[in-house]
């Protein structure tokens, strides 16, 4: 078992290491020039040469790759290009703004997604669960931005419920620290957040059903039954205990969607966060910032599986007997 | 709307309609034909598809104006639907019905060949890593396990930052080219487990070569999922050509695609919310039909899942 840990933790950072290094060259050996500061037009050929031997630009892409991996395994991630400032600031800026949504959007996404699966399922072929079925699959099928569109429309235009825009009430509360301001930044984050949660919940809604009426065909839970368990044990002990088991796998594919769905939530909500420092970022050629978000994002994902995994292996003894072949899940 | 475009509507209607009953009364003579459509929202997604792939192709004849015509700048901007623009007009009084449905003819085809690219290579690397196993097998997958870590919308903007706008076709690829990882795994899943079965063993024995083995006998009983995977991948890849467009790297302007359509919508949401509202719906509709089409499949595909 814990050769198994060790052999999937190491696999894991050598995949992000592998991506690392895909994306170092990906960007380094494409035509074109990187942008040095917010408008190319004001840089003097002069202080652009001054500027790219600054950043070992000059450098063949070999040198600077093995620069870069030096100063990464120091926990330097350099200097940004176009924001001229430590990347490491602009992370810590925006991570914690983008982990909020993200937080708040999963949160959202697995309450409402099991709850909804789990009735689903207990009322499987009846009305509620055939027009649950639908909605759910509307909102699965629905581009998420559009949806934040609409919402953004009736919600924050039409009815004046939500903000339409940015993180809290740009005149106090960026200087003031306050219960009030509290109370704004949650009413700034419910909008965004929503709208990737309910998209997220309806795939998670639409899975946790399938799950839990794979696991009530079961021989076991017909045993169950015919021991005499009340329905009520069934379900609890029996059923849904065996169902959660499959939604683990889930929690370990919620990064990549949530990865995704944030860089177009942030853009429309104007969220200041890793999804739009990584986008401007990659327009503007800024590999310093880029490298760094998708090291984060890459980690997210692969460590997200890894977590899963675990968690798997943790909760179902069958695969831990299975487990030493290095194949769960 | 001329009269003729309404006509031409109808037609298109009926003839979807009836193409779903034709299917389906000469499905009704396999077993799998009949489980797929026991499912009561198969019929109606396949009805969907029908029609928006009858508009696509029809798209001159079921509308009265050129997608890309300014009609009247100054008095046909941004008007709610009427009787000659059924779901309006856009900020440059473009007819947005003709949008939608040319829209159509771009959008089902970057879905569709989007797809075919994604699943011909998911399927190749899947089948030669599940065949081959050992090393071949070590490598492939270690190389869709770095593919999967990579967000699929950080590839799109790098590609786009490196070459600036990508012409469709090489949008089309790009698409294809990062969509294929997950169908690679569950073909591999699926081969590794037919290549044990004993008609391939006797294939073998009968002095058949790999490529004939792998394509002749292991992939055609690997095929349910990887038909249900493409049906789910047509609108995956048209959910991402949308996400693309509007972040403004996707199709270019002005030719229509569903998805540069509600970018164009978007900063005039609040006077002219249908320009947004029509092709999201396009769009939702058409993966909702595949999504049912896909659940559908996979019933009928696989007789050894209850019907759920």
């Amino acid at each position: 078992m814990t050769a198994w840990v060790v052999r999937r933790v190491a696999a894991s950072v050598a995949i992000v290491f592998a991506v690392v290094t895909l994306t170092f060259f990906l960007m380094a050996l494409a035509p074109g020039e990187e942008m040095l500061g917010q408008d190319e037009r004001q840089v003097d050929p002069q202080v652009r040469e001054e500027l790219r031997r600054q950043f070992g630009l000059d450098q063949p892409p070999l040198v600077r790759y093995v620069r870069y991996l030096g100063q990464l395994a120091r926990g330097n991630l350099g200097v940004s290009f176009a924001l001229h400032r430590p990347v490491a600031d602009a992370l810590a800026e925006a991570m914690p703004n983008t982990l909020l949504l993200a937080g708040a959007a999963l949160f959202v996404d697995f309450l409402v997604g099991l709850a909804l699966g789990i009735y689903q399922a207990l009322r499987v072929h009846r009305l509620p669960d055939v027009v649950l079925g639908n909605v759910t699959l509307f909102l699965y099928s629905v581009p998420t931005f559009w949806l934040a569109l609409i919402l953004l429309l009736v919600f924050g235009a039409w009815l004046r419920w939500f903000p339409v825009a940015g993180m809290s009430d740009p005149i106090i509360c960026p200087s003031v620290a306050s219960f009030y301001c509290a109370m704004d930044r949650l009413w700034h984050l419910a909008l965004p957040a929503l709208t990737l949660g309910f998209v997220g919940a309806a795939g998670t809604a639409r899975f946790q059903r399938a799950a839990m009426l794979e696991v009530a065909a079961q021989d076991y839970i017909r045993t169950a039954r015919a021991k005499g368990a009340s329905e009520r044990r069934v379900v609890l002990r029996h059923q849904l205990r065996n169902a959660l088991l499959s939604f683990i796998t889930l929690f370990g594919l919620a990064f990549p969607f949530l990865l995704t769905g944030a860089v177009l939530i942030e853009t429309i909500f104007a969220w200041p966060g890793m999804g739009r420092l990584a986008t401007d970022a990659i327009l503007r050629r800024d590999f310093p910032v880029v490298n760094a978000a998708v090291l984060i994002a890459s980690t997210l994902v692969v460590g997200g599986n890894l977590l899963a995994d675990l968690l798997l292996a943790a909760a179902d003894p069958r695969l831990r007997v299975r487990g030493g072949e290095g194949e769960a899940a | 709307m001329t009269l003729q475009a309404w006509f031409a509507l109808l037609a298109t209607f009926v003839a979807s309609t009836w193409a779903v009953g034709a299917l389906r009364r000469r499905m009704a003579r396999h077993e799998a034909g009949r489980r797929f459509f026991r499912h009561p929202t198969a019929a109606w997604g396949m009805g969907v598809l029908a029609f928006f792939v009858l508009v696509a192709v029809a798209a001159p004849l079921v509308t009265s104006f050129d997608p890309r015509d300014q009609l009247d700048i100054v008095n046909l901007k941004s008007q709610p639907p009427s009787w000659s623009n059924i779901l309006g007009t856009d900020v440059y009084s473009r007819d947005l019905w003709s949008r939608v449905a040319f829209g159509a003819r771009i959008s089902l085809i970057v879905g569709a060949l989007g797809m075919l690219v994604a699943i011909t290579l998911g399927t190749l690397v899947g089948a030669v890593a599940g065949y081959y196993r050992r090393w071949v097998d070590a490598v492939l997958m270690r190389g869709v396990d770095v593919g999967l870590a990579l967000p699929r919308i950080f590839v799109m903007l790098m590609a786009v930052a490196l070459f600036g706008r990508l012409p469709l076709a090489i949008l089309v690829l790009v698409i294809g080219l990062t969509s294929w990882f997950g169908t690679s795994r569950l073909v591999r899943a699926e081969v590794l487990s037919v290549r044990e079965r004993d008609f391939v063993a006797a294939a073998r024995a009968m002095g058949a070569g790999p490529g004939r083995v792998i394509f002749r006998h292991v992939l055609p009983n690997a095929a349910a999922p990887i038909i249900v995977s493409a049906a789910l991948g047509i609108g995956n890849v048209l959910l991402l050509e949308a996400a693309l467009s509007f972040l403004g790297i996707g199709v270019a302007p002005p030719a229509p695609s569903w998805g540069n359509m509600i970018a164009d919508g978007a900063p005039y949401l609040a006077t002219a919310p249908w320009t947004t509202l029509f092709p999201g719906f396009a769009i939702a509709l058409v993966v909702m039909a595949l999504n049912a089409v896909a659940d559908a499949l996979r019933d009928a595909l696989d007789p050894r899942q209850e019907a759920t």
